[in-house]
């Protein structure tokens, strides 16, 4: 029954409560794409095992009329979400063997549901990248190639694995985390939907840390339905994270079905600069286009301190870091290479552990917090980021739901020299994303075609903070319009 | 109190003096983990995930922690911010597991205050609070296990800490001295730091400057971490400042540095100069909303405090009628304090003080014990200065009953009782062995008349031996000096 892996998860739920098959059928299935797929090394830590034994309780929950929402569905795990009993690195050398002694919020809560966990996904190391290539393991590789080409291609990052194992149909859903990008972008350039929810919808705790004012936690699924889905499971207030909202968390698969006619959908002038790749225009454009046709009314919108995004962010997001990775000094677990002394301990643990991408973006956040940089660097960033939240604020004072690309260009080539010679072309792909998280906002990349060389371009919907009723509605539609299909 | 001023031949210069005080804050859990607080456990046993700087692991503020010291602000007497927030202040140390310490910086939860010190001679002075804030202490480093190794326990890693901050106000070491005992009062009183310097509970970091005698400027300053006892912090200050005049006596500069006190030579030696102060890399917590407390709960908070030290001394002198003297050293300590108003209660304070301090303490000292191991409880106390005020006993047959109170615990009316103790004051009775001693000792009394004023003691030493010395003093005086003519 290897067309079971086709099945979304909500039609999957939908087996396994009427039996028409058992859900270790379901995780055999997966487990066997799992292996089929191992050259995409989507995986970085497979546990069929303990996949099977979670299967067969949840067997037995359907037999007892017990089950869970998310009963017996079998997921695959960022690494970046520490879980119990099961090795987690966040793809760093310096990570190395370590296995948590707890569970993530977010990933217990999936368990209570019924989840099966098929393994840990591949991801830049520490969420640091837009490709997978930063990655201790090795990058994960994009299912999808350019037509006439056999070149492998990029998943996007940070959340590349979780991005290719769904596209794969290595795991029926994945989780990810979105700091700048990290769930929508993979997910545009895999051809699958992925939702970063609004900061603080679901707790950090038991995420290893990246940038702690702007991570998040958000599904990555086979469709808009299954991201709602996902996100009714992982949602909710948590008291080991004082930054996650106390806000009730409604169902988000009621509000699917309701049309988008009347709603008004925002088209920011800024994301649209001189020089962007026409594909990702007309993509857009028959976006806009499809959304008008369905009765939504656009609007013409302005955001206009967008173009100080990146560089807010690339101030903000290693400055956080440069703190949270302090952790990491080969005292207490992970890696460790001695030296004569505390501070060579130190120098020999972190320069061996971390790779040349973290190294930076640890060298950039010190840089920005010292002394005599501070107000220049950090302070002036967080004054810009305050007039990036008010942007959105204004804005959607116009619109209900703003409409963009997720990112400028489609999937492209492992190994490309311009991105790895001068790493600001790499940031560049996080140009249409990162103001989101700077705004601390929900928003949901989805498949909305393909490019001319046959690779699959995302459209990028942002809500208000808490709404991700509306973006889930306004992408519902758009789905049903796009009628992508997956590979 | 006497100005303190260091003369030599070459000139006269003050000092200018300011503390910073870490105060363990008395919680059941650390301040942003749920991880016991209690001392004496094994090694690394209360260290939750986010002690140990876990991955993923986030910090959640105790709110006891904040009850704590908005208490405490109030003892000091301090503006309570309504709004204050949390920032990492970041550096690398083994006992510091997630390389930062969670801290406060910008805007601290306590701000401007004073403390009133009591100097000699009854004097007081007002020393400024310049801020309290609260945060996460370290573990602790073991370095004299091994050789080779260093030994890490994280038992008090995330112990909640207030860091109290003086203005630079103390200008003698006494001065310094006297604010820590007040302090530690004042925190004992409000039950929100148990204030043991030599358990570690309160250190006091000390920042000494010098400047001729009568000027205002202010000169380069250092500073002395982790002195853990008042007088060492005497010591450090006077030994401090003597090493800065010698210095500008000789043409030199001071140095601004960090420097460590040897409690063995009372000297100090430089630890990090100012090239090599840490870069702590500040920046707003993210894990943590800011703190925004609203005045209903500052004044719940305010409402709950007890009579502090000041207030109790002013009390005892205005209602009471203690010395100044005597209020500061029976309020130092609330259960001091509360024992001796307990003693006093009815009675006549005065005099229940003057043997609260005198016999009592003595008899404690004595026998090394604590005040709550007292044989003589607070209502035997004041019974017994009752009996001696109602006359039912002299002074000198009290120091007796004392001291059986003290073997045995007994009720002092009990033991006069059983003892056949009361003193005599009828006076036919007293007149009657008066008689005796007269008509046994002619010559004297022919002696005295003739002039030998000074035999009068010995005639009344005689009437009170005669009566066991139950006869009333006064009586007995009267009565003598009736007959003596």
């Amino acid at each position: 029954m290897s067309d079971l892996t086709r099945l979304t998860v909500g039609e999957a739920k939908k087996g396994l409560d009427k039996k028409a098959f058992s859900a270790e059928e379901l995780t055999r299935a997966y487990l066997k794409k799992m292996e089929e797929n191992r050259r995409l090394n989507a995986f970085v830590e497979e546990v069929p095992e303990k996949a099977l034994a979670q299967a067969r309780a949840a067997d037995e929950k359907y037999a007892r009329g017990e089950a869970g929402a998310l009963e017996g569905i079998p997921l695959g795990i960022k690494d970046l979400f520490c879980t119990k009993g099961i090795k987690t690195t966040a793809c760093s050398h310096i990570l190395d063997g370590f296995v948590p002694p707890y569970e993530s919020t977010v990933t217990e809560k999936l368990l209570e549901a019924g989840a099966v966990f098929l393994g840990k996904l591949n991801m830049d190391e520490f969420a640091m990248g837009g490709s997978n290539e930063t990655s201790y393991y090795g990058p994960a590789i994009n299912p999808w190639k350019a037509q006439g080409s056999n070149a492998d291609l990029v998943p996007g990052g940070s959340s590349g694995g979780s991005a290719a194992a769904v596209a794969a149909e290595m795991c029926a859903a994945a989780t990810g985390t979105d700091t700048g990008g990290s769930i929508r972008q993979p997910a545009a350039f895999c051809g699958v939907t992925g939702l970063k929810p609004t900061y603080g919808r679901c707790s950090r705790y038991g995420i290893v840390a990246f940038a702690s004012s702007l991570d998040q936690a958000g599904p990555i699924a086979k469709d808009v339905s299954d991201c709602a889905l996902l996100l009714n499971a992982m949602a909710g207030y948590d008291p080991k994270d004082s930054t996650s909202s106390k806000r009730a968390v409604p169902d988000f698969t009621a509000v699917l079905e309701q049309s988008v006619k009347g709603l008004k959908i925002g088209v920011p002038a800024e994301y649209r600069p001189e020089g962007l790749n026409p594909e990702a225009v007309s993509c857009w454009d028959k976006g806009i286009e499809m959304l008008r046709a369905s009765g939504a009314e656009i609007v013409p919108i302005s955001l206009p301190h967008t173009k100080y995004a990146l560089a807010v962010y690339y101030i903000i997001a290693p400055a956080e870091a440069s703190s949270n990775l302090a952790r990491y000094d080969g005292i207490r677990y992970g890696l460790r290479v001695p030296g004569n002394s505390l501070d060579e301990l130190y120098i020999n643990t972190r320069t061996e552990g971390f790779g040349p991408e973290v190294r930076r973006r640890i060298m950039i956040g010190t840089y920005v917090l010292s002394a005599g940089y501070y107000d220049a660097y950090y302070l002036k960033a967080q004054k810009v980021r305050r007039l990036i939240r008010n942007d959105f604020i204004e804005a959607f004072k116009k619109c209900d739901v703003i409409l963009t690309p997720t990112a400028p260009t489609d999937a492209f080539p492992l190994g490309d020299k311009s991105m790895s010679e001068n790493p600001i072309n790499m940031w560049l792909n996080d140009v249409f994303t990162v103001s989101v998280n700077l705004a601390g906002l929900p928003a949901l990349s989805l498949p909305a075609g393909l490019s001319s060389r046959g690779l699959p371009l995302g459209l990028q919907l942002i809500g208000r903070a808490f709404d991700e009723e509306t973006v889930l509605k306004t992408a519902y539609a758009l789905e049903k319009e796009i009628n992508f299909e997956r590979k | 109190m006497a100005e303190y001023v260091i003369e030599t031949p070459k000139g006269k210069w003050e000092i200018v003096c300011g503390l910073e005080i870490h105060c363990q804050i008395i919680s059941k859990s650390k301040i942003y983990s749920g991880a016991s607080t209690a001392f004496g456990a094994e090694v690394n046993e209360h260290v939750s995930f986010v002690d140990a700087g876990m991955p993923g692991m986030l910090p959640t503020l105790n709110r006891e922690c904040v009850h704590q010291a908005v208490k405490t602000g109030i003892g000091l007497r301090a503006k309570i911010n309504k709004y204050s927030n949390f920032s990492r202040k970041n550096y690398f140390y083994a006992d510091l597991p997630q390389g930062y310490q969670i801290t406060q910086f910008a805007y601290p939860i306590v701000g401007e205050g004073e403390v009133l010190i009591d100097l000699a001679g009854g004097q007081t002075k007002s020393i400024g609070i310049e801020r309290m804030h609260i945060e996460q202490d370290a573990g602790k480093s073991i370095h004299d296990i091994d050789p080779k190794k260093s030994f890490i326990d994280l038992n008090r890693a995330g112990v909640g800490l207030m860091e109290i901050v003086t203005k630079p106000d103390f200008r003698a070491p006494e001065e310094a001295g006297a604010f820590l005992k007040k302090l530690r009062s004042i925190l004992r009183y409000l039950g929100t730091c148990d204030g043991n310097m030599d358990e570690g509970s309160m250190r006091c970091d000390v920042n000494v400057s010098v400047r001729p005698y009568g000027s205002d400027e202010l000169r380069t300053r250092c500073e002395m971490k982790n002195v853990n006892s008042i007088k060492f912090v005497m010591q450090a200050i006077e030994n401090e400042a003597r090493r800065h005049v010698d210095i500008y006596e000789s043409g030199g500069t001071v140095a601004q540095e960090t420097r460590h006190f040897d409690p063995l030579t009372g000297q100090t030696k430089v630890m990090r100069k100012k090239e090599f102060a840490h870069d702590y890399r500040y920046f707003p917590e993210p894990d943590l909303a800011p703190l925004v407390l609203t005045d209903d709960y500052i004044n719940q908070v305010r409402s709950e405090l007890p009579e502090l030290p000041d207030e109790k001394k002013e009390r005892f002198v205005s209602q009471l009628g203690l010395t100044p003297y005597d209020a500061v050293v029976i309020c130092e300590n609330k259960e001091t304090a509360d024992f001796f108003e307990k003693a006093a209660a009815g009675h006549d304070a005065k005099k229940v003080a003057n043997w609260f301090m005198g016999d009592f303490f003595g008899m404690l000292n004595e026998k090394k014990l604590e005040l709550k191991e007292s044989p003589v409880s607070a209502e035997n106390l004041g019974r017994l200065v009752e009996l001696v005020s109602q006359n039912v006993i002299n002074g000198k047959t009290a120091k007796e009953v004392f001291a059986i109170m003290a073997e045995t615990g007994e009720n002092p009316e009990k033991i006069v009782e059983e003892k056949g103790l009361k003193q005599v004051t009828d006076t036919s009775a007293i007149e009657a062995v008066i008689d005796e001693v007269l008509a046994a000792a002619p010559e004297n009394v022919a002696a005295y008349k003739g002039g030998k004023q000074g035999l009068f003691g010995w005639f009344v030493g005689q009437v009170m031996k005669a009566s066991k010395g139950k006869a009333n003093p006064g009586i007995v005086n009267q009565l003598l000096k009736e007959k003596l003519g």
